[in-house]
C-alpha cells in the first residue's frame, strides 16, 4: 500500500509545510532498478591511515564507480566510503571525524556512508576499545543523516566478499539497510561473471513465497538469475501460481511444518533439479496474544512453522546429498527477535530462535562445501499484513526509524538475494536488520 | 513406422464446485485458463510452445468456439501453442488425453495438454427456437418491408429462453432416468450403491488429509479442496436420502442425490510428452499412456437392460484387454468414474455375468470380477464431483501419480459418456 504522508512530504506544497512546522520528511529512497550502475555519482574515499589502499579503489572503479580522494570544492559527492582498519588507538578516531564532516555535508540525496574497520579481537583492550568505537559513531551517524543517506559498517575481517559487499551496501539494493554493522570473513566468494544476474544457473527454493516478502524474495532471486522453486501451503495454491508464473519459477506445494516436509523437499529436489543452491526459510506465520492470554495451539503453531520447521528442514538438507557446494541459506528473522514486541512472545520466540539457529550453524554449513546461513531480519515493512493495522499505529510505527518510513518487500528481497549471492561468502552466521535504522531496540 | 509411449508428467486441476456455488460466475474459459496456469507454474512452462493442447467442454457458449486456443492465448504458456476442442461428452477429458498421446506416439507432437472444463453455473442459455427463426428472418431481409414482415412475426411467448437440459435428444430422459432403469434391470440394490458412494467420501478424504492432491491441485477463487466432499459422509446418513431418480419404479427406485452425481463446476489438464522431452524438462515421468478403445450402445432402440445409455464402456473394455492381451489381475489399480454408484455397480456385474458375457461380449465365459481394493482408491466423482469434461483429465492425472508412487504397475480408466458412448484407457507405471 502506498505511503500518503511519505507522497504527501514530497510534494512542493506538502514539503515547504512539513519543513516549517517540523514534521518528518521521509526521502523517496532510491532503490535498485535492473540496470542501474551501483552507484549514481562519485564516491570520496579516505582512510584513517591518510593512504586509500589500490585494492579499494581498484573495487570501486571496476564497479564504474568514479573515485575522488579529495572533495572537489562544491561537488556532491554519492557516497563516502572510509577505511578505519588502523584504527588503535581513541585519538585515531579523530581521522573520522576529520574525514566525515565535509563528506557528510558534500553527501547528496540518498548518500551511501561507509565505514570499514575491523573486529575486535580480545587482543588488546586499548586496540578493542578504539574499534568498537567505530559502532556508535557509524550508528548515531546514521540517526543524523537525512534525505534517505544511510550509513553502515563492514567489520573486514577478510577481503573475500568486500566487492560484493561494497557493491551492495553502495546500491540501491541496500536502500532501507541502515545503521547496521556487517563482519566480513574469509570464505569462497567467487566473483559472478555478471554482476547484473549473480544467481544465473542457480536452483533457489522460497518457502513462503504466495505473497508479501516471499513474493518479492522470489521475483528478485528470479531477476538475479535464479531458477526460483516457489514453496507455500496448497491453500495458498492460487496466489502462489501466479507468484511462480511472473517470475519464470516453479511451483511447491508444501507445508513446512507438517513431519514430512523435509522428505518431501528432498524427494522433489531430487526429482527436479540438481540439487539446491539457495534456501530462503520464509514462512512465517503470527498468532499475536499477551503471554496471559495465549492459548497453547497458538503458541505451538508458531513454533512449528516459525523455527521448528527450519531446523528440521536444514538437517535433512544437510544430511542428504541434495544441498550443493557453497549453498546460501538466509533465515527470515524479525526486528522483534531482537528487541521484543507486546503480544509476541510466541512470535518473538521463534525469530530470536531463528538468529541462534543461524549463529550455531554457520561453521556445519561452513564444513558442508564452504556454504553459508544467515538471518535477515526485516523491521516495519509495509505489506498486507500491516495494511491491515489500525492508521494511527501504522502511521506512527512508519515514522518509528532514522528513514522515518516503512520499507517495502522489495528491500527485504535485495537483502536476501545479496546475501544468497556467490559474492557474500564471506558472510556466514549473521543477522543482517533491513528495518531503516528502527528506533525501537535497535 | 515406429511408435513411441506418451508418457505423462502430471496434471493440474481446480477442485470442483457444486452448481452456482463458489464459481458460480466463473466462464469456461475462466476456469481452464486458471487451469492450464496452475500446471505451467507446476511445471515451469511459462512461454513454453508445447506441441498442442486439446481441451473440451459439454456445455458450451456459441462464441466459445475456440475455447481452448482462447484459453492458450490467455494463459502464460507461449501463444505459438496450437489449440483445438474436442467434445465427447462426458468422455472429453480423456478423448483429448488419448488424442494428444496418439500424436506423441506417432513423433507428430513432443509436448501436449490434454484438458476439460465445465460449468453448469455459467451454461449457456439459447433463445427461445421460435424467436431464433423470427432473428435469422430478420437478418435475411433486404427490405425496410421484408424486416418489418419479420418482426411482425414476434410474440410474447418467444422471450421464454431455451436453457440447456441434461437429457438425450432422442429419448427426451435425463441420464439418471436412464441409469435409474439400468440400476433397476441389473439388480442393483440401494445398500450397495450408499455403501459405494459412502467408499468415495471416505477415500477422497483420506488422499487430501495425506496430501495425495498437493501436486494435483491449485485452488480456484478461494477453494482449496472439493466442495461436494462429505469427510463424514457413511452408509447410515446416505439410507436416509429419498430416491431423485427413477420415481416411477416406486419403491424399486434406488438412485439418491448421495449415491449420484451432482451437477459441478471445474476443470482438469494433464501434461504429456515424449520420454526425451520430459527428460530435457528435467520432469519426471509419472506413468505412460498404453492404449484406449471407445465403445458405443444402441440405447435408444437396443435391449433395456443392456444396452442402458451408460453401459458402453462394458462393450469397450474387453476388446481393449483383448488387443493388449490382458485381464483384471493384470492391474494394480481400477478406475471407474462414479456418474452414479448404479453405473459403476451395473457395469461390474456385468463384467461378472457369464451368460451375457458369453452372448453379447462374445467372451467363452465372465469378463471377470474386480477386486473392489483395487477400485477407486482415492475416490471418485460420487465424492469429488463430476464436471463432465473435466473427470477424464482428474482421473488421469490422479492414476498416473499413484503408479508413479506405487513404483510401476498398471491402471484400467472406464468412462462412461452421453450418447451411449464409453472411453477406457491403459496407462502403464
Amino acid at each position: 500500500m502506498s505511503d500518503r504522508y511519505l507522497n504527501l512530504v514530497n510534494s512542493p506544497i506538502g514539503s515547504a509545510v512539513a519543513s516549517r512546522v517540523g514534521l518528518p520528511q521521509p526521502a523517496v529512497l532510491r532503490r535498485y532498478k535492473a540496470g542501474d550502475p551501483p552507484l549514481p555519482g562519485p564516491a570520496v574515499v579516505g582512510s584513517t591511515t591518510g593512504e586509500v589502499p589500490t585494492a579499494l579503489t581498484t573495487i570501486l572503479t571496476k564497479a564504474g564507480i568514479e573515485v575522488l580522494d579529495s572533495l572537489p570544492e562544491g561537488q556532491k559527492v554519492a557516497a563516502a566510503v572510509l577505511d578505519a582498519r588502523s584504527i588503535a588507538a581513541p585519538p585515531d578516531l579523530g581521522a573520522l571525524r576529520a574525514f566525515l564532516q565535509p563528506a557528510v555535508k558534500a553527501l547528496s540525496a540518498n548518500g551511501r556512508v561507509l565505514v570499514l574497520g575491523r573486529a575486535a579481537d580480545g587482543a588488546n583492550v586499548t586496540v578493542d576499545a578504539s574499534r568498537q568505537a567505530l559502532d556508535g559513531i557509524v550508528r548515531s551517524l546514521a540517526k543524523e543523516l537525512r534525505r534517505g543517506a544511510t550509513t553502515n559498517l563492514l567489520w573486514v575481517e577478510d577481503e573475500a566478499s568486500l566487492e560484493s559487499a561494497l557493491r551492495f551496501f553502495l546500491s540501491g539494493k541496500s536502500a532501507y539497510v541502515d545503521g547496521q554493522p556487517l563482519r566480513l570473513d574469509a570464505g569462497e566468494a567467487p566473483n559472478p561473471s555478471d554482476w547484473e544476474h549473480p544467481l544465473s544457473g542457480k536452483t533457489a527454493l522460497v518457502t513462503g513465497a504466495a505473497r508479501g516478502i516471499g513474493a518479492a524474495i522470489a521475483g528478485v532471486l528470479a531477476r538475479d538469475g535464479a531458477h526460483v522453486i516457489c514453496a507455500d501451503l496448497t491453500a495458498a495454491g492460487e496466489a502462489l501460481a501466479k507468484v511462480a508464473n511472473r517470475i519464470g519459477g516453479t511451483t511447491l506445494h508444501l507445508d513446512v511444518a507438517s513431519s514430512e516436509a523435509p522428505q518431501r523437499l528432498l524427494d522433489h529436489l531430487a526429482a527436479h533439479t540438481d540439487g539446491l543452491d539457495v534456501l530462503i526459510h520464509n514462512a512465517g506465520i503470527t498468532r499475536d496474544k499477551l503471554l496471559a492470554n495465549m492459548k497453547p495451539e497458538q503458541w505451538d503453531s508458531v513454533l512449528a512453522v516459525n523455527l521448528e520447521s527450519q531446523l528440521r528442514i536444514n538437517e535433512a538438507l544437510l544430511g542428504s546429498d541434495q544441498l550443493n557446494a557453497q549453498s546460501r541459506v538466509v533465515c527470515l528473522s524479525s526486528t522483534t527477535g531482537l528487541s521484543g514486541n507486546r503480544g509476541q512472545t510466541n512470535y518473538g520466540a521463534t525469530k530470536a530462535g531463528v538468529i541462534g539457529l543461524v549463529r550455531s550453524s554457520a561453521g556445519v554449513f561452513a564444513k558442508h562445501g564452504a556454504s553459508t546461513i544467515n538471518a535477515v531480519a526485516p523491521g516495519f515493512i509495509d505489506t498486507e499484513m500491516t495494511a491491515k493495522m489500525p492508521l494511527a499505529t501504522r502511521e506512527v510505527a512508519r515514522r518509528l526509524s532514522s528513514l522515518q518510513q516503512a520499507g517495502l518487500p522489495i528491500d527485504v528481497a535485495e537483502a536476501v538475494s545479496w546475501l544468497s549471492s556467490p559474492g557474500a561468502g564471506g558472510v556466514n552466521g549473521q543477522v543482517l536488520r533491513v528495518c531503516g535504522q528502527n528506533l525501537v531496540g535497535a | 513406422m515406429n511408435t513411441r509411449r506418451a508418457a505423462i508428467v502430471g496434471g493440474n486441476r481446480i477442485p470442483f464446485a457444486r452448481s452456482n456455488g463458489p464459481y458460480a460466475r466463473a466462464s469456461n474459459q475462466d476456469m481452464l485458463t486458471a487451469t492450464l496456469d496452475g500446471l505451467v507454474a507446476r511445471f515451469g512452462l511459462q512461454d513454453e510452445r508445447l506441441g498442442e493442447v486439446a481441451a473440451g467442454a459439454v456445455l458450451k457458449h456459441s462464441r466459445d468456439f475456440n475455447l481452448t486456443r482462447e484459453s492458450v492465448l490467455g494463459s502464460r504458456l507461449s501463444p505459438n501453442t496450437p489449440a483445438y476442442d474436442v467434445q465427447q461428452a462426458c468422455g472429453t477429458g480423456l478423448e483429448t488425453v488419448i488424442l494428444v498421446a496418439n500424436k506423441i506416439a506417432l513423433g507428430q507432437v513432443e509436448s501436449g495438454v490434454g484438458a476439460g472444463v465445465d460449468t453448469t453455473s455459467d451454461a449457456p442459455i439459447a433463445v427461445n427456437e421460435d424467436l431464433r427463426e423470427v432473428l435469422l428472418e430478420l437478418n435475411r431481409s433486404k427490405s425496410v418491408g421484408q424486416r418489418l414482415k419479420a418482426l411482425a412475426g414476434l410474440r410474447p411467448g418467444q422471450l421464454v429462453p431455451s436453457i440447456p437440459v441434461n437429457s438425450e435428444p432422442r429419448t427426451g430422459m435425463s441420464m439418471g432416468e436412464h441409469q435409474a432403469i439400468t440400476t433397476y434391470e441389473w439388480g442393483i440394490t440401494r445398500e450397495a450403491q450408499d455403501e459405494l458412494a459412502a467408499a468415495s467420501h471416505r477415500h477422497l478424504a483420506a488422499a487430501y488429509d495425506r496430501g495425495f492432491f498437493d501436486d494435483l491441485i491449485t485452488p480456484f477463487l478461494g477453494l482449496a479442496r472439493d466442495q461436494n466432499l462429505r469427510p463424514d459422509s457413511t452408509v447410515e446418513k446416505l439410507a436416509k436420502l429419498s430416491p431423485a431418480f427413477g420415481k416411477q419404479l416406486g419403491e424399486h427406485a434406488t438412485m439418491t442425490a448421495g449415491n449420484s452425481t451432482p451437477l459441478t463446476d471445474g476443470a482438469s489438464a494433464v501434461l504429456l510428452a515424449s520420454d526425451e522431452w520430459a527428460a530435457e524438462h528435467k520432469l519426471p515421468v509419472l506413468a505412460h499412456f498404453v492404449d484406449a478403445e471407445v465403445g458405443a450402445v444402441d440405447y435408444v432402440h437396443g435391449d433395456r437392460k443392456e444396452d442402458g445409455l451408460l453401459m458402453a464402456p462394458v462393450y469397450a473394455l474387453p476388446r481393449l484387454l483383448a488387443r493388449n492381451k490382458l485381464t483384471f489381475d493384470d492391474f494394480d489399480f481400477i478406475e471407474i468414474h462414479e456418474a452414479f454408484a448404479g453405473t459403476v455397480l451395473a457395469t461390474l456385474k456385468a463384467w461378472e455375468d457369464e451368460e451375457f458375457c458369453r452372448r453379447r461380449l462374445g467372451l467363452d465365459g465372465a469378463l471377470g470380477s474386480i477386486d473392489r481394493a483395487k477400485l477407486n482408491v482415492n475416490g471418485s466423482s460420487l465424492a469429488a464431483g463430476h464436471p463432465f469434461a473435466a473427470t477424464g483429465g482428474r482421473i488421469v492425472a490422479s492414476l498416473a501419480k499413484m503408479l508413479h508412487a506405487n513404483g510401476g504397475g498398471r491402471g484400467l480408466i472406464s468412462i462412461c459418456a452421453a450418447g451411449g458412448q464409453g472411453v477406457v484407457a491403459i496407462l502403464e507405471g
